[in-house]
């Protein structure tokens, strides 16, 4: 009996020293805060979103301390892999192009649609000027379609440049406009079939961090399995929003 | 009495905004957390142009020193500081200054402190150090994080406005007239001697039109800030102004117009304080100059 009390000690003892282990390394999680419902800062300061309460969960079943940190879209891909944060964790798309240069984990959203959005249903999507945002596969479509790309470095600008004229459509992801639409009391519409862009949203990580994306990829999995990640999807992105 | 009950129950009042209008909603959205970071980043603002100033004033004093240096290889090095900055456009500076001195940093105290690390530092675009040489280290909390950028951002402010100072400072040793200089020897003054009693104190008043043309550039430069990652009044004012939906506590259609309007109020209520403050210091410093502006007080005052 003693023995067996030793043994559960000494197992109890290692267990917990294998999670303070763990949790003793901090992962930096880097976010644009600007593309709502994804990411953004909320009215204390703070990121919020469907990926703040998808990250802190996926930290806290891969057993580790994340911090939040946000960096602009623009340079969010350099400094990963200058190692300012860890992970990025920002509506990004999985794509052969940034797959070249960082690692992503499997995907969190299954492929959502991209949709044009304009202030009139005839707006000229296909030989007009098309809004989107720097490097996104938004501005990558819009360069195929063979309209004019103008480009933002923010998600907010793009929708403004439509509001003011400068554009005649902005092309983003439908759960990202979806909001913008209904609440514009009718000035703005969607335009056009919906788009099937990229492989769904994924974390990215350095390609010399093999580990961490597997603990990521492995939390995400066990999301999917246990329909936690289903239920955050409805929830921040909407009934209407493909789950797994 | 009243006073602080009515300050308690107007932020009670705001943990549901939905239900406030008119005057009692902008009270409570001009107080979020979001806005105080805002005026917070004013103070940042203003953080910055304190420190930057003085330092690249003292950058662009050893530069000028150098490159009046009888000992070439110094001469050269002060000279090719100016050109070098001068010639390259602030923004590429701007981007280079701060990577390179943090990846150098970091790839320094991984030599020290990592030396039996196998694996190379550049893997494809990556650059990895071991942990105990991250700068900061990944665990700090984030206004570590935060303050060291803004460092690496203040050294990079005065490196380039330190060049631009040491040219004017330059140009302003050579402008006090020769003939001081050679007074001074004949009173039997050293090099050294000659150049900080005479030379040094009738400067300033032929640097300060550049130096404060330099200031006011400065202060316009400040939203550089933003493009080295630290958030200042130009980022929150476009992240603020920006239209919000009602995902956020406070929707509001596009307000950055106004936002900007504020920054404009701001940047030349500055612009006018400097000149006031540059305008008195240019007064006393041509007190007893050999200058226009000095021989003209002597007339006044005589």
């Amino acid at each position: 009996m003693k023995k067996l009390i030793l043994g559960t000690a000494v197992l109890a003892l290692s267990a917990g020293m294998t999670l303070a282990a763990s949790h003793s390394m901090t992962v930096r999680l880097g976010t644009e805060g600007a593309y709502p419902p994804y990411n953004f800062i909320n009215d204390n300061g703070e990121v919020d979103g469907f990926e703040r309460e998808l990250g802190d969960e996926l930290c806290a079943r891969a057993e580790l301390t994340c911090e939040w940190v946000t960096n602009d879209w623009d340079s969010i891909i350099p400094n990963l892999v200058s190692g300012n944060y860890d992970a990025i964790i920002a509506g990004m798309s999985i794509t052969p192009e940034r797959d070249e240069v960082v690692d992503f984990t499997q995907n969190y959203t299954p492929p959502s649609p991209s949709a044009y959005a304009a202030l009139s249903e005839d707006a000229d999507i296909e030989g007009g000027v098309v809004a989107a945002q720097t490097g996104t596969i938004q501005a990558n479509h819009v360069v195929d379609t063979g309209a004019t790309l103008l480009e933002f470095p923010t998600p907010d600008e793009t929708v403004a440049a439509v509001r003011n004229g400068e554009a005649d459509a902005v092309m983003a992801d439908k759960d990202f406009l979806s909001t913008i639409v209904a609440e514009s009391g009718g000035e703005m519409v969607f335009v056009g079939d919906d788009v099937p862009l990229g492989g769904g949203i994924g974390m990215a990580l350095r390609e010399s961090d093999p580990e961490l994306r597997d603990k990521f990829s492995a939390a995400i999995q066990s999301m999917k399995d246990d329909g936690t990640l289903n239920e955050m999807i409805v929830k921040w992105l909407g009934e209407e929003s493909p789950r797994f | 009495m009243g006073g602080p009950a009515v300050f308690m129950d107007m932020f009670n009042s705001c943990s549901d905004p939905s239900a406030l209008e008119g005057i009692s909603w902008l009270a409570c959205y001009l107080t979020s957390g979001k806005h105080l970071g805002f005026y917070t980043s004013f103070g940042t603002v203003m953080i910055l142009l304190a420190i930057t100033a003085p330092t690249a004033l003292l950058f662009g004093f050893s530069g000028a020193m150098a490159a009046r240096a009888r000992f070439l290889p110094l001469r050269l090095l002060g000279k090719g500081y100016t050109a070098m900055v001068r010639g390259i456009p602030d923004i590429a500076f701007f981007l280079f200054v701060p990577i390179a001195l943090d990846q150098g940093l970091e790839w320094m105290r991984h030599k020290v402190k990592c030396p039996d690390w196998q694996e190379p530092i550049r893997q494809g675009s990556d650059f990895v150090v071991c942990a105990q040489a991250k700068l900061p280290l990944s665990t700090s909390p984030q206004w570590v994080h935060e303050t060291y950028g803004f460092f690496l951002a203040v050294l990079a402010f005065s490196v380039v406005f330190g060049a631009f100072a040491a040219n004017v400072l330059f140009g302003a040793m050579r402008a006090v007239p020769h003939a001081q200089m050679e007074t001074a020897q004949a009173y039997g003054m050293t090099e050294r001697q000659s150049f900080w009693r005479i030379l040094v104190p009738q400067m300033w008043v032929y640097a300060l039109p550049g130096l404060s043309n330099l200031w006011m550039i400065l202060i316009k430069a400040t939203p550089l800030l933003f493009l080295l990652g630290v958030e200042d009044i130009v980022y929150w004012a476009r992240e603020l102004g920006g239209s919000k939906t009602s995902i956020y506590a406070y929707p509001h259609p596009d307000w950055r117009l106004y936002y900007f309007l504020g920054l404009l109020v701001f940047y030349l209520s500055l612009t006018k304080l400097s000149e006031i403050v540059l305008g008195r210091v240019t007064v006393k410093l041509s007190r007893g100059q050999a200058t226009l502006a000095g021989e003209a007080q002597r007339k006044a005052a005589g």
